[in-house]
């Protein structure tokens, strides 16, 4: 009697499994976690968009084709279009050297190309600063040459390289460890050279990895605050990128241009999430070696 | 060379090592290094006398200890948002797993007149937390506030796989040897997570010491009260004070650097613990 009445409540129990919590305590949590993500992330990203609007579209149109906020559309496109490419080589170089050969001081190597994000944005900018500026080692010969790195384009350009010279190598390493090296060996036994392997073999083969970490480093590259707000010297029209233009006009009580211009960045920013979820299951895809 | 490298078939090992050492150097390593050297300039008491002064020491503590509280939020809510995320279902999941890497993606200067406009005594929050007397904006509470924007992601994106790979098996284990739900979490559960949580931890106090973007605009810059570390490297470059500039920031690497070989220490173990597993 009593074997078969506990016979009959043990499929009832496996239908309640044992690894998962009281209904009112997963309601509890998510409810909790989603108000904190709504407070801290969501409202902040309404917000910009709400006072952007705030004076209406006509207001919101003139602010953001205005010539200032034009000119620091095309400087930040700039800096971005030169930082990309030779990030873009060195984290296929770097990547190269590291997932397929062994030697000693690996591990360092990776450590020093994660270093630029874990230095200050503002520490960035001082660097170029003190090699570049006036009073720094190439100042007077800059200056001799009439030269000008900072307060100026290339000041800009070189603080964007600095603070995105991680994104793609660190994408790219672990992605190309995965895969191993079977592909290119094979490649190399069958008569190609280095670049053909590298061309036909491993960038096939890593191209979601790439425009991953391509993603998040134009972000970045974009969107850079700290350390280009340093070299700039915030000449409108000249070294102001989008990112710099927001300040000003903030610091003008033009709030509402401000936010204009911001929102801008905030669609640049839900694009980059857009696409990156949709590139991140493609690259779990190559890491599980399915290259489609 | 062949002690320092072993052999492979594929050709290509020294261009590709020669450039990234090269690339590094000019971008990275040489510039860094200009730092250490203009500082080298200085006297050591000049040098002291710079990184000790009171308004110096001010920054330090409001930097250190909103991003210490900063940290300590996100450790706790990260923990519970990546727990929701992978555990329990519900609508628009996916949405809000894309919108969790936001404060990486927004540029920082955006991250911060937004949390002003919402924090000041008219804005969505600070309409309401304004006659119960708390200000957010202009004070080191607003420095707090967009410090925890910033270091959000760091340790939802580091506890979320480590919760994913976690086997139910020990779980069921637990709970067919009679654990209650709190008891697994707190033996099985919550041990397997812990060295992912610090990491993500360190990670996000890391990122709040060096934060400029967000914080100048909420935080009211006040000398002594509200002035964050990096602002005073601003301030005394543009007073063209480059040596105290200099120094300040040679303080900031060397507390970065040693919170970089902590973090790298922490996953080297975080990585043995899971191997072991």
């Amino acid at each position: 009697m009593a074997t078969s009445s506990s016979s009959q409540t043990f499929p009832v129990q496996l239908a309640a499994p044992v690894t998962q919590e009281q209904p009112w305590i997963r309601w509890t949590l998510t409810l909790l976690a989603l108000s904190f993500l709504s407070l801290f992330l969501l409202l902040p990203l309404m917000g910009v968009f709400f006072e952007a609007l705030k004076k209406g579209w006509d207001v919101y149109i003139d602010a953001i084709t205005e010539p200032d906020a034009l000119a620091a559309i095309r400087l930040t496109l700039t800096a971005a279009a030169i930082a990309i490419p030779l990030n873009l080589v060195f984290g296929i170089a770097a990547a190269w050297a590291i997932a397929k050969f062994e030697f000693y001081g690996k591990s360092i190597l990776i450590s020093l190309i994660d270093l630029p994000f874990s230095v200050s944005p503002v520490v960035t900018g001082l660097i170029y600063v003190l090699i570049f500026g006036l009073q720094g080692w190439a100042g007077p010969w800059l200056k001799e040459h009439d030269l000008a790195v900072i307060f100026a384009v290339p000041g800009i350009v070189l603080a964007t390289i600095f603070v995105t010279v991680p994104f793609i190598a660190r994408e790219l390493i672990p992605l190309m460890q995965a895969q191993g090296s079977e592909e290119e060996e094979a490649a190399i036994a069958l008569g190609a050279n280095g670049w053909q392997t590298l061309w036909y073999v491993t960038l096939p083969n890593i191209k979601w990895g790439l425009l991953y970490g391509t993603i998040l480093c134009n972000a970045r590259a974009m969107g850079e605050f700290g350390a280009v707000s340093v070299v700039s010297g915030h000449i409108r029209g000249l070294t102001n990128t989008l990112s710099l233009h927001v300040e000003i006009l903030y610091n003008e009580y033009n709030f509402v241009a401000a936010f204009a211009v911001a929102s801008l960045l905030a669609l640049l920013a839900l694009l980059t999430l857009a696409l990156k979820t949709l590139v991140e299951a493609k690259v779990a895809q190559q890491i599980r070696g399915n290259h489609s | 060379m062949s002690t320092f490298k072993q052999h492979s078939v594929l050709p290509g090992f020294n261009l590709a090592l020669g450039f990234t050492l090269l690339y590094l150097s000019l971008i990275v390593l040489i510039p860094l290094s200009a730092a250490f050297i203009h500082t080298a300039k200085l006297s050591w008491p000049e040098f002291w006398n710079t990184v000790t002064a009171p308004r110096v020491i001010a920054s330090y503590r409001l930097t250190f200890g909103a991003s210490l509280a900063a940290a300590t939020v996100n450790a706790f809510f990260g923990l519970l948002v990546a727990w929701v995320l992978v555990r329990y279902p519900f609508p628009g999941k996916r949405l809000v797993d894309a919108l969790i890497d936001l404060p990486f993606a927004l540029p920082t200067s955006v991250a911060g007149i937004t949390l002003t406009a919402i924090y000041t005594g008219n804005g969505w929050i600070g309409q309401y937390l304004e006659p119960m007397g708390i200000r957010i904006a202009f004070t080191p509470a607003g420095v707090f506030v967009a410090l925890t924007f910033i270091g959000l992601p760091f340790v939802v994106r580091t506890v979320q796989p480590v919760l994913e790979e976690i086997e139910q098996e020990l779980e069921e284990a637990a709970a067919m040897l009679g654990a209650t739900r709190w008891q697994t979490f707190r033996h099985i559960i919550f041990p397997a997570v812990l060295p992912a949580l610090a990491t993500g931890f360190a990670l996000a106090f890391a990122r709040a010491i060096g934060e400029y973007g967000s914080v100048i605009f909420i935080a009211g810059n006040i000398p002594m009260i509200s002035e964050i570390t990096p602002l005073l490297i601003i301030t005394k470059l543009e007073q063209y004070d480059y040596a105290g500039a200099t120094a300040i920031a040679t303080v900031m690497l060397v507390i970065s650097f040693t919170l970089l070989l902590f973090i790298n220490l922490l996953q080297w173990q975080a990585r043995r613990h899971n191997t072991k597993v």
